[in-house]
């Protein structure tokens, strides 16, 4: 499990989170909710590593602080919002990247074909010998996923759980990939890992989240099951909008949830 | 920048397996590039202002006979003594400054970076600057003490203090601007080339002559004594660069993706900034500035093979080699029986190269 207590992250002399308690236990999908600028990403930063912290976090028992690099990814695997490229790579040999590590936990013999795997998985199957420059926002997104997939193939290795952070994997994604992409989140989960996934379309997060964390202005607002979570008053205050959660919009005005996508 | 991207995509496709792994082509294009470094390497030993033929001492040695012909004992002194050190050089130097690129703009996440143009060089210069002035006289204690080695390690020192500037000027946060990095490149260059200048005014006439003749950078002045002085520091930098390959290659998806890759990044940093500056501070110290080497070879590359460093940074050395060679071979016979710099040759076909990179960046010339 991860544990983190009392975080508090200062870039500058600016304070962006502060005091915020979280945890994301093996198989469980966690999402962090939030309006813009409530702290989402750099929370997120400051529990791979990546930004400095005041407090203590706990991955499987160690104290991330004290681990190296290669150590927390073989933990984790992280899968930002966006990633510029400085060189033409093709979609095989990025997603090939996420075996740098070694600790995929495949089988040997199906480490040269994984990137195909990982590929097919995000429904990118024949894209491997494109150029990543070439593809759209969307498809670039899900080349990254089958990247941070490899890094962590099997979400249990060596008995030891792994985990998923997925900073907005669904925001320039199609109705479609969401589903998919949420999906393999989910399994991810079921089969023993867990996963941080940073979201803002609340559907998808009723859906999916075993547990979700409200932020707001770089503070935890609430945290809870997704009953617990999303009420009306809650969700008004945080996001600044009067919201009433579960209400059909008016008469005649079409509306199209994700939970719809295989029913009837 | 996003156009020149996909402008080299369109030249890298042509025959890139559908498959998208390019590692096969990549082994291949070392193999054949060994070959090319060994007829470059047998065409420069035969070439030059003497007749001299290769052939006729390489057959002496292998038959180890004839020895006691005085024409071959000349053939044999032209082809030892000043062919041979002379092709060693080239190749080291030559694989130095290409591999000294191909790292900078992996860890600049950047194809401009060079060692020319972002003032390395000139920083190496001046740190060897001072010693060729000030060695026999306010150094003296300490030439006297390094020996041979005194010349490329204040080179190093020099390369290495205008690489650590340039970076903590040029980068924030991982990320490298490439205005900023050339900006900064210029300004350094200048700083170095003033310091170098008051050094000048300060050197004698025999210094001068040495210094006119460094600056515009030859291998004309090889010696076994540069070999044994640059050598061993050029080897152990470029033999610390393949370690640098997987780390190099998660970079190009930004420090903190490489980061949660598992990629120690300030390790990462520091082996790779005291690479380059080791192995640029050596070679500038025996052949003076030769520039464009490292942009043009490793741009030639990963159009050919991809920009994967695991084969780029071999790559990059032999292919470094060889246009070094060729480009002496080119500075010892165009104006023969005198010799021209080589880093005029290099400045020459490099200059118009490195514009016409610029050229596809600001999507001018459509490819």
């Amino acid at each position: 499990m991860i544990e983190a207590r009392d975080i508090t992250v200062s870039i500058g002399r600016h304070q962006i989170i502060s005091g915020v308690d979280f945890d994301v236990q093996p198989g469980e999908l966690v999402a962090i909710v939030g309006p813009n600028g409530s702290g989402k990403t750099t929370f997120l930063k400051a529990l791979s590593g990546e930004l400095a912290y005041t407090g203590r976090i706990t991955m499987n028992g160690s104290d991330l602080s004290a681990m190296k690099p290669w150590q927390a990814a073989s933990h984790r695997a992280v899968l930002p919002q966006s990633t510029a490229l400085s060189f033409p790579f093709t979609v095989r040999e990025i997603v090939k990247l996420g075996l740098t590590g070694g600790r995929s936990g495949a089988l040997p013999g199906e480490t040269e074909r994984l990137p195909e795997r990982a590929l097919a998985r995000v429904d990118l199957e024949g894209f491997a010998g494109r150029f990543y420059q070439e593809l759209s926002g969307g498809e670039q997104q899900r080349v990254q996923l089958a990247r941070v997939l490899c890094q962590v193939w099997e979400p249990v290795l060596d008995r030891v759980p792994r985990f998923l952070f997925l900073d907005e994997p669904v925001s320039s994604l199609d109705i479609k990939h969401q589903l998919i992409i949420m999906n393999i989140a989910r399994e991810f989960a079921t089969r023993g890992g867990g996963v941080v996934a940073i979201l803002h379309d609340l559907n998808l997060t009723a859906m999916f989240a075993d547990r979700i964390f409200v932020m707001h202005g770089g503070r935890l607002a609430a945290s809870g099951s997704p009953e617990q979570v999303l009420r009306d008053e809650l969700m008004s205050e945080v996001f600044e909008c009067d919201l009433k959660v579960g209400a059909l919009p008016a008469k005649g005005a079409p509306f199209v949830l994700p939970q719809s996508a295989g029913l009837g | 920048m996003p156009v020149a991207i996909i402008a080299d995509t369109v030249v890298a496709r042509r025959g890139t397996a559908p498959d998208g792994d390019r590692s096969r082509r990549a082994r291949v294009a070392i193999v054949a590039l060994v070959a090319l470094l060994v007829a470059t390497a047998l065409f420069s030993l035969a070439s030059g202002a003497s007749d001299a033929s290769a052939w006729a001492v390489v057959r002496g040695w292998l038959f180890a006979s004839s020895s006691a012909d005085p024409l071959s004992m000349r053939d044999s002194i032209i082809i030892y003594d000043i062919r041979l050190p002379r092709l060693i050089l080239g190749v080291i130097v030559g694989a130095a400054l290409a591999v000294s690129g191909t790292v900078l703009q992996g860890l600049f996440r950047n194809p401009l970076a060079d060692p020319g143009l972002v003032g390395v060089s000139a920083g190496a210069g001046l740190g060897a600057i001072v010693v060729i002035v000030l060695g026999a006289t306010l150094l003296g204690p300490v030439s006297g003490f390094l020996g041979i080695y005194t010349l490329p390690l204040a080179a190093f020192c020099g390369g290495l203090a205008s690489t650590l500037l340039l970076y903590g000027v040029a980068t924030r946060r991982g990320q490298t601007s490439i205005a900023t990095m050339l900006l900064a490149g210029i300004a350094l260059g200048a700083m170095a080339g003033a310091l170098s200048g008051i050094l000048v005014y300060m050197a004698d006439d025999r210094q001068l002559r040495d210094l006119t003749f460094w600056g515009l950078g030859s291998l004309a002045g090889a010696t076994w004594t540069k070999i044994a002085a640059a050598g061993p520091i050029i080897v152990i930098a470029l033999l610390a660069t393949p370690f640098l390959a997987r780390g190099l290659n998660a970079l190009a998806l930004g420090e903190a993706a490489a980061s949660h890759l598992g990629i120690p990044i300030q390790r990462l940093k520091y082996v790779a900034i005291i690479s380059v500056a080791a192995a640029v501070g050596a070679s500038v110290a025996v052949s003076g500035g030769i520039g464009f080497v490292g942009i043009v070879v490793p741009h030639l590359l990963r159009l050919l093979i991809g920009p994967d460093n695991r084969y780029l940074l071999p790559a990059s050395a032999l292919l470094g080699a060889c246009m070094l060679l060729l480009a002496d071979a080119v500075s010892r016979t165009i104006v023969a029986p005198a010799e021209l710099p080589i880093g005029i040759v290099t400045a020459i076909v490099g200059a118009p190269f490195f514009l016409w990179i610029l050229l596809r960046r600001r999507g001018v010339l459509d490819l």
